[in-house]
């Protein structure tokens, strides 16, 4: 019997008796890493690395039984060996890997195999069936390496520096942001909302090593974001708090971006293609390291990546599941948390 | 070509003008002067002939990439470019060539005649020697279309701006007959060239539309009110014995419209008129449906001639005895326009467009509702005492249209948009009830909210009731307000009628399927329109 069923609540190992990535409320939920779209309120339990343990705090309350593991570490849930590997999608982002009389699954979460000098690097595991994501499932994603992607960025800011213009990154709160602050520290001053603010604050009391960042506040002054670096979550991308700031250039950070109608639809004025999920070169050298005889892809282009799995060779089926939301968190997080600048004129 | 690369992404890196118009100011100084005139050719629309044809580019681009067709027709429709996808696709380049961008278009150009083993050379050699950004350019050069957010207008304040001239003069000289090969980028701006040539047209001037209540505008006897028509902007030179038709996309349309050769007989030299290529029968205008028949032909036949007899209804005089007489007032100018119109013989083809009268914005707006049995769009204000202005110009001239027909429809396919929208379904086709079937007539993309876009693909997720290929069709439940501007017959059409720009008006939530409209509401409305 298989290793995992996909239910209407989430991915379930009936041996082991527990789920990975739950939607709706279970007894105990292995969970991936802290974006909303995993990790939703109202579980008896969570599993999870001993990273993600802060955001989990952040996001759903302190009053949580959690159990954490090391990347590595393997215990047994009613017989089933459990162990996480790293995933490199986000610090603490794991894939959960089951092992049950010699059967292997490992279910991914979200991926990216580019080390990003934050997250833990990616690290193939072999498996019998393994379970994949899609979100660039095309062969038009093809990420530049990293640090050509953050020279783009630093040569934007540089630019808006001479123009007098406030530089202000769009990126997620989890991930994407720390990403940042450690790609850019040292160039100019970082400026942080509240939201990416206590993230890191979560991390660093968890003993990551994290550059220095300035929190905005109320006092924060505008002449000096505009001499620095300004990243906020993308809930305040389209709002006033940003046309505020003096003569504000917005740049979007995300996958997204490789592709021009992506920049246009997005409001912003710069877009860069830095992502956190694999690239189309990425998940299928990914998938054939762990030599997996079935693949299931959960959300992004399910139907197309699928297809062409089959049809190099690879058993591919498309799985429906609640992912690849991630927008929709960042609004829920971060709508009511406007700081405010005082004003200058 | 890596200046003109970063000249791109600098445009698309801003939403704001004068951000770009600085990205073009700063590249005019620092460019290659051969690499200039070619690219003002590229953003006024100014195309080479295409040297290798589409399907060969497509062809070999799949080979390189190595996916199958299928893939990459999936990876178009995603990324909604067909230069973008290309350059996308490919495997990254294993050498690197900086050439300037005048080369690389003398070298495509000199593909023309070459047999295809050449071409096919040429161009994976290219694709192998470029990044992915220049890669696109590249793509565009070979297609010459070459569209990237830069008006006219946008580009002449930048040239005026970067070459410190009078911005009309740079419009009036960038128009019309120049080959990028042949001038040099002084010339170019200095428009030395300019009185060489009797075709040259001014610069359009176009109207706002005008949201606000008109009273906004002051008192109503400042304002001189036209009826605006649904045809095509022209403008009519009559210099040195020659006679040109200019139309709003700065195309010589001459050729197109021979009713109008007559002019060349009837207008003194140096008289330059603008008004509206229309569609007119028996003093009549026509829908715009009739008038496209004789769009954009390259031979016309008699029963065209019949069916679509062209009109040309002028509203403005730019040029008087070789005299530029743009800077007068409109008042001044209408009444010049009066007086050349009488000396016409013939007077059934070319007509003045007539002034509507009004003493209050109220009387006004009671006229207005009647535009649509002349075949009119609404109304035009133009401020007695304007001078023409080149280009839009807020404050002086307005449209104030009638507001769009509107008819109710239930989405029944969706398939998902391109870029970010590409896991959305946002692009929906909508039918009428005829009998007791549906039948489709219409396919928007735009005029939802994000969050509507988010409900609407939700709601496709459920209720997909079948997949062919990107499309699924839908349960047949949820009410559409569609806004258009026409209507017109068309074979091509199951409903056998067309809808002109359909748009999403909004989601009528309050509506159930079974109080769409019919299709035979549809057929009176275009009965009433002919």
């Amino acid at each position: 019997m298989a290793l995992i069923n996909f239910t209407s609540k989430g991915i379930y190992c009936k041996q082991g008796d527990f789920y990975i990535d739950p939607w709706k409320p279970v007894k105990l939920a292995v969970t991936t890493h802290g974006h909303a779209d995993h990790v939703k309120w109202g579980n008896d339990a969570y599993l999870c690395h001993e990273l993600t343990k802060p955001i989990l705090h952040r996001r759903l309350g302190v009053d949580l039984k959690i159990q954490t593991l090391r990347y590595n570490e393997e215990i047994s849930i009613n017989g089933v060996k459990v162990s996480l590997f790293p995933a490199g999608h986000v610090i603490g982002s794991s894939q959960i890997r089951l092992e049950y009389k010699g059967e292997i699954c490992v279910v991914s979460g979200d991926y990216k195999v580019e080390y990003d000098g934050i997250s833990t690097a990616f690290e193939p595991v072999k498996c019998h069936s393994f379970v994949s994501e899609s979100t660039f499932g095309l062969p038009i994603y093809k990420w530049q390496p990293q640090e050509v992607v953050l020279s783009g960025i630093k040569d934007w800011i540089s630019d808006n520096h001479d123009k007098k213009k406030t530089s202000v990154l769009v990126a997620y709160s989890l991930g994407k942001a720390q990403r940042l602050i450690n790609g850019l520290a040292g160039y100019s001053d970082i400026y942080v909302h509240n939201s990416i603010a206590n993230l890191n604050e979560g991390f660093i009391n968890a003993g990551v090593n994290l550059p220095e960042t300035i929190r905005i506040t109320a006092d924060t002054k505008k002449d000096d974001m505009q001499k620095g670096i300004v990243i906020v979550p993308p809930a305040l991308a389209e709002g006033r708090w940003i046309k505020n700031l003096i003569n504000p250039a917005t740049g979007a950070c995300s996958g997204w971006m490789q592709v021009r109608a992506g920049r246009r639809w997005r409001s912003a004025d710069a877009g860069f293609a830095l992502s956190d999920h694999a690239d189309w070169p990425g998940l299928l050298s990914a998938i054939k390291a762990t030599e997996a005889e079935k693949v299931y892809i959960t959300h992004g282009f399910t139907a197309t990546f699928s297809k062409y799995l089959n049809e190099i060779g690879i058993a591919a089926e498309e799985v429906k599941t609640q992912y690849g939301n991630e927008n929709d968190e960042e609004v829920l997080e971060t709508a009511s948390e406007e700081p405010k600048i005082e004003s200058q004129s | 070509m890596r200046r003109f690369t970063e000249l791109i992404q600098k445009l698309e890196m801003s939403n704001k003008t004068n951000d770009k118009i600085t990205a073009l100011v700063e590249y005019f100084n620092e460019a290659d002067d051969m690499d200039k005139p070619y690219v003002i050719a590229m953003f006024t629309g100014k195309r080479p002939k295409r040297p290798v044809n589409t399907a060969l580019i497509k062809q070999w681009a799949i080979e390189q990439s190595g996916i199958p067709e299928w893939l990459f027709a999936e990876s178009y429709h995603s990324v909604g470019d067909l230069s973008e996808t290309i350059a996308l696709v490919l495997p990254p380049p294993e050498k690197s060539i900086d050439r300037k961008l005048h080369e690389w278009i003398n070298d495509l150009s000199a593909l023309h005649g070459k047999d295809d083993a050449y071409k096919k050379n040429f161009i994976l050699d290219s694709w192998n020697s470029l990044e992915t950004q220049e890669r696109f350019i590249f793509n565009k050069l070979i297609s010459g279309n070459f569209r990237i957010g830069v008006s006219n207008k946008m580009l002449v304040n930048a040239l005026a701006k970067q070459s410190d001239t009078d911005s009309n003069k740079i419009m009036h000289s960038i128009m019309g007959k120049w080959q990028p090969a042949d001038i040099t980028f002084d010339d170019l701006i200095q428009g030395t060239h300019v009185n060489t040539d009797n075709s040259w047209p001014y610069p359009f001037c176009l109207a706002y539309a005008l949201e606000a209540e008109p009273e906004s505008l002051g008192e109503p006897n400042e304002w001189q009110a036209e009826w605006k028509w649904d045809g095509i902007r022209g403008q009519v030179v009559k210099r040195n014995g020659e006679l040109f038709i200019w139309s709003r996309g700065e195309e010589l349309v001459t050729d197109q419209f021979p009713e109008l050769h007559f002019l060349l007989d009837e207008l003194q030299d140096g008289t330059v008129l603008d008004g509206e290529i229309l569609s007119v029968k028996d003093g009549k205008v026509q829908s715009f449906s009739t008038l496209q028949q004789r769009l954009n032909r390259k031979t016309i036949n008699k029963s065209q001639l019949e069916e679509a007899p062209i009109g040309f209804f002028t509203y403005d005089l730019l040029e008087l005895n070789g005299k530029d007489i743009r800077e007068e007032s409109m008042a001044s100018r209408r009444e010049k326009l009066e007086m050349v119109m009488t000396t016409l013989k013939t007077t059934d083809v070319v007509a003045l467009s007539p002034t509507v009268p009004f003493n209050s914005w109220d009387e006004l707006a009671e006229i207005r509702l009647s535009s649509r049995d002349i075949n009119s769009e609404g109304i035009m204000l133009k401020k007695r005492d304007s001078m023409y202005h080149a280009g839009r110009k807020r404050g002086d001239w307005w449209k104030w249209k009638i507001n769009p027909y509107t008819v109710d429809t239930v989405m029944i396919y969706a398939q998902k948009g391109s870029g970010r929208r590409a896991n959305f379904y946002t692009d929906y086709t909508f039918a009428v009830r005829d009998g007791d079937k549906l039948i489709t007539i219409a396919k928007a993309y735009s005029g939802l909210t994000d969050k509507e876009i988010k409900e609407v693909n939700s709601f496709v997720l459920k209720n997909a009731v079948e997949k062919f290929g990107p499309v699924r069709t839908v349960k047949p439940e949820l009410v559409f307000e569609i806004a258009f501007e026409g209507i017109a017959e068309s074979k091509r059409h199951k409903a056998g009628l067309a809808l002109r720009f359909p748009r999403i008006a909004r989601w009528r939530k309050d509506k159930k399927a079974d109080e769409i409209n019919t299709l035979d509401d549809l057929r009176q409305l275009l009965q009433s329109t002919l």
